[in-house]
């Protein structure tokens, strides 16, 4: 009996350990700073998504008055978030027509209302902070974590440009150590003659931001998307500790209960 | 009060069936941990039911507008969120309880005579419940939702002759499409609900006209109170058994709650992040996988390699490893039930089907490629993606469990079984 409930708890732990697959080099990412309570951060996401996203994406399951969730009043959403003649209760629609769209970027860029449920956070910071110059693509720009992505550098203004360094190793280990100890964004692949190389991304020419200032403007505008991916995230953990609470009271009734009935059968 | 009820029990047999199944259904007294899982399955079956009813009011099946109408649950539907995290939540957790609920038949023997009857309702409530989440994981209409119903529906096209005609008639067109999302629905909120209810009924009818085993394996009605009639160690089901589920039912919505509120995604097993993408009949995923419960049938499933020129030898392996199980009361030929009086060998066996079942579970979830290709340089495997070999070994083993039961069994070095139940 024990035996089987040990065989069947291993074998559990080894459904659990899925391991991630990955195109193209082995990415290590930074993790999304991002805090789902730090309404500050939304707010500055929120403004930013509005000026530097909304252009092309649209989020359209998520209400512009949803906001005041994050501290925002109507009125600031109003006049600071809307630029369109869109109402106060409409959804987050994009003014670009969907066939321009096509015709521009080759595939119309995708709604993200839901777009960190699908990604996760740390794909998305990783992204934002991973683009780089790269004159053979039809934009001028490249992507570390999504290659050839169709998406020009729109934050380029406030980052800058940086370019992609490839520094050789002789081995993967040597390459997995440089990488490990670069505690940023990087990739690693294999080189010519049995060779490691590590990819980085090194500033080229300033933005109007330091490289801090801007990975906390990108880590916002994460924490904003995964705000708007799950707008009732907050509220369900808080409802889910005093679900909890209760089940854990009604637990001490149920087996006193119980405890009371048994004692005539044992 | 009790005027009310004469007035009653006159005219439908409402203390009668009160009796027969709560206040004098006599269950063994013995009961431990395995046993709270049958009317945790009933728990699971009205919560779907309760949390269905709920999201069918805001549900559109409609192709242009069921991924948004699911999202529209999720925002601006009051609570919307919590019953759609209910329901996904809920149909995993139904097929964790059921998975547990059979293996305790399966460590104590309730398929054996007298329960036959009562353990293929029980299959088919299996079967019943398999179809209603693949119909039920359509609607949501994501990615996995269509690439996942597009791969199942394939598979009924690699039966000979007949094969694709019968694709298009499930699917009622060509591919996956509209039509195919309203028959699923119809499917899914009456159709197999129905079915699963009075299959539900059969099974319970069933347990009690026999009586329930328990972890002795041996029958509670051969020593009755000669006064009362009542089996001597048997306990009227209420109280002694509702105030003990009660235990079980919090200590269950705990867990249930904890994923709903804290882990709805499961990591990804329970709602998969593919399936926040909208349906795309263009653009295939690079990884289809079905959700977990369907796992160890689709490593199968992809283990069996194709043979005289199609594939539908790997349908018929995971056909007959479902249907299988309907056949275990006439397989097993053990002189005991309960594995504390069975020998080394239902052990040994018991232990080889757990395990394939579990890892081919796993290897259901990954690419095949995942523990990457024996060398090329080796004797027949050389080449071959490792686990798709030892995924064929699993199969083997799933099916060993099964096919050699009634050898094993009978030759098995049992010990005695007691006379009257045990607490342990």
């Amino acid at each position: 009996m024990k035996t089987i409930a040990c065989i069947a708890a291993l074998a559990l732990g080894a459904l659990a350990a899925v391991p991630a697959f990955a195109e193209g080099p082995h990415l290590l990412m930074a993790p999304a700073p991002g805090h789902r309570l730090d309404d500050e951060s939304l707010q500055r996401g929120a403004r930013d998504f509005a000026n530097y996203c909304q252009g092309c994406h649209s989020a359209k399951y998520m209400r512009y008055n949803r906001l005041t969730d994050i501290g925002l009043t109507e009125d600031d959403i109003k006049g600071n978030l809307i630029f369109g003649d869109a109402k106060i209760g409409d959804t987050m629609e994009v003014a670009m027509p969907a066939a321009d769209a096509k015709a521009w970027f080759g595939n119309p860029p995708p709604d993200l209302s839901v777009e960190a449920r699908v990604r996760g956070t740390a794909w998305l910071y990783n992204y934002l902070i991973g683009f780089y110059r790269d004159p053979k693509s039809a934009t001028g720009w490249n992507n570390l974590v999504f290659p050839n992505v169709g998406m020009p550098h729109v934050l380029a203004e406030l980052q800058g440009q940086r370019k992609l360094v490839e520094t050789e190793y002789e081995d993967q280990q040597q390459a997995m150590g440089a990488a490990i100890a670069a505690k940023t964004l990087v990739g690693v692949e294999p080189a010519a003659g049995g060779k490691w190389k590590v990819l980085s991304l090194s500033n080229e020419s300033p933005g109007s931001m330091s490289q801090v200032a801007f990975e906390s403007t990108a880590a916002d505008i994460v924490n904003y998307l995964d705000y708007i991916a799950e707008p009732s995230k907050n509220h369900r953990i808080r409802i889910g500790i005093i679900v909890l609470l209760f089940l854990g009271v009604l637990f001490v009734v149920a087996y006193a209960l119980k405890h009371e009935y048994w004692r005539d059968v044992h | 009060m009790s005027k009310l009820l004469t007035w009653i029990d006159d005219r439908f047999p409402l203390s009668t069936l009160w009796k027969e199944h709560a206040s004098e259904y006599y269950a063994p007294k013995n009961f431990n941990f395995w046993y709270y899982f049958g009317s945790l399955a009933a728990l699971v079956l009205v919560l779907q039911i309760v949390t269905g009813i709920f999201l069918t009011m805001n549900y559109k099946p409609d192709a242009t507008k069921a991924f948004e109408s699911v999202e529209y649950i999720m925002r601006d539907v009051d609570w919307g969120w919590l019953i759609r995290y209910m329901h996904s939540t809920g149909a995993s957790m139904f097929f964790v309880v059921v998975y547990l609920h059979m293996f305790r038949g399966l460590l104590y023997g309730s398929f054996r005579k007298p329960r036959e009857l009562l353990w293929i309702f029980g299959c088919l409530i299996y079967l019943c419940l398999m179809a209603e989440a693949f119909f039920g994981y359509l609607l949501p209409w994501g990615q996995m939702s269509y690439w996942g119903a597009q791969v199942i529906v394939n598979l009924f096209s690699s039966i000979p002759v007949i094969g694709d005609g019968l694709a298009v008639w499930i699917r009622g067109d060509y591919t996956i499409s509209d039509v195919t999302l309203n028959r699923f629905f119809a499917f899914h909120v009456i159709a197999l609900p129905l079915v699963l209810l009075g299959l539900v009924v059969a099974h319970i009818m069933a347990l009690h006209e026999v009586g329930s085993n328990n972890p002795d394996g041996i029958e509670i009605k051969k020593f009755k109170d000669p006064a009362t009639g009542h089996p001597l160690d048997g306990i009227p089901f209420h109280p002694y058994y509702t105030v003990k589920d009660l235990v079980g039912v919090v200590v269950f919505l705990a867990v249930f709650s904890i994923i709903v509120f804290f882990l709805p995604e499961m990591g990804g097993y329970f709602l998969e992040a593919n399936n926040f993408i909208p349906a795309n009949p263009l653009q295939t995923p690079e990884h289809i996988a079905p959700v977990w419960y369907f796992t160890p049938y689709y490593a199968m499933l992809r283990a069996v390699p194709s043979a005289m020129g199609t594939q539908v030898w790997g349908v018929i392996v995971m056909g007959i490893s479902v249907l299988i199980f309907f056949a275990l009361p006439w397989l097993d030929r053990g002189k005991v039930k309960s594995i504390r009086y069975r020998g080394r060998t239902y052990k040994i066996w018991l232990a080889v089907f757990v395990v394939c079942f579990l890892v081919l579970g796993y290897l259901g979830v990954v690419p095949i490629t995942v523990w990457g290709q024996f060398p090329e340089s080796w004797p027949i495997l050389g080449g071959a993606d490792k686990a798709t070999v030892i995924a064929r070994f699993l199969t083997i083993g799933y099916f060993l469990f099964f096919l050699l039961m009634p050898w094993y069994t009978a030759r098995d070095k049992t010990l005695p079984e007691p006379q009257r139940v045990t607490w342990k």
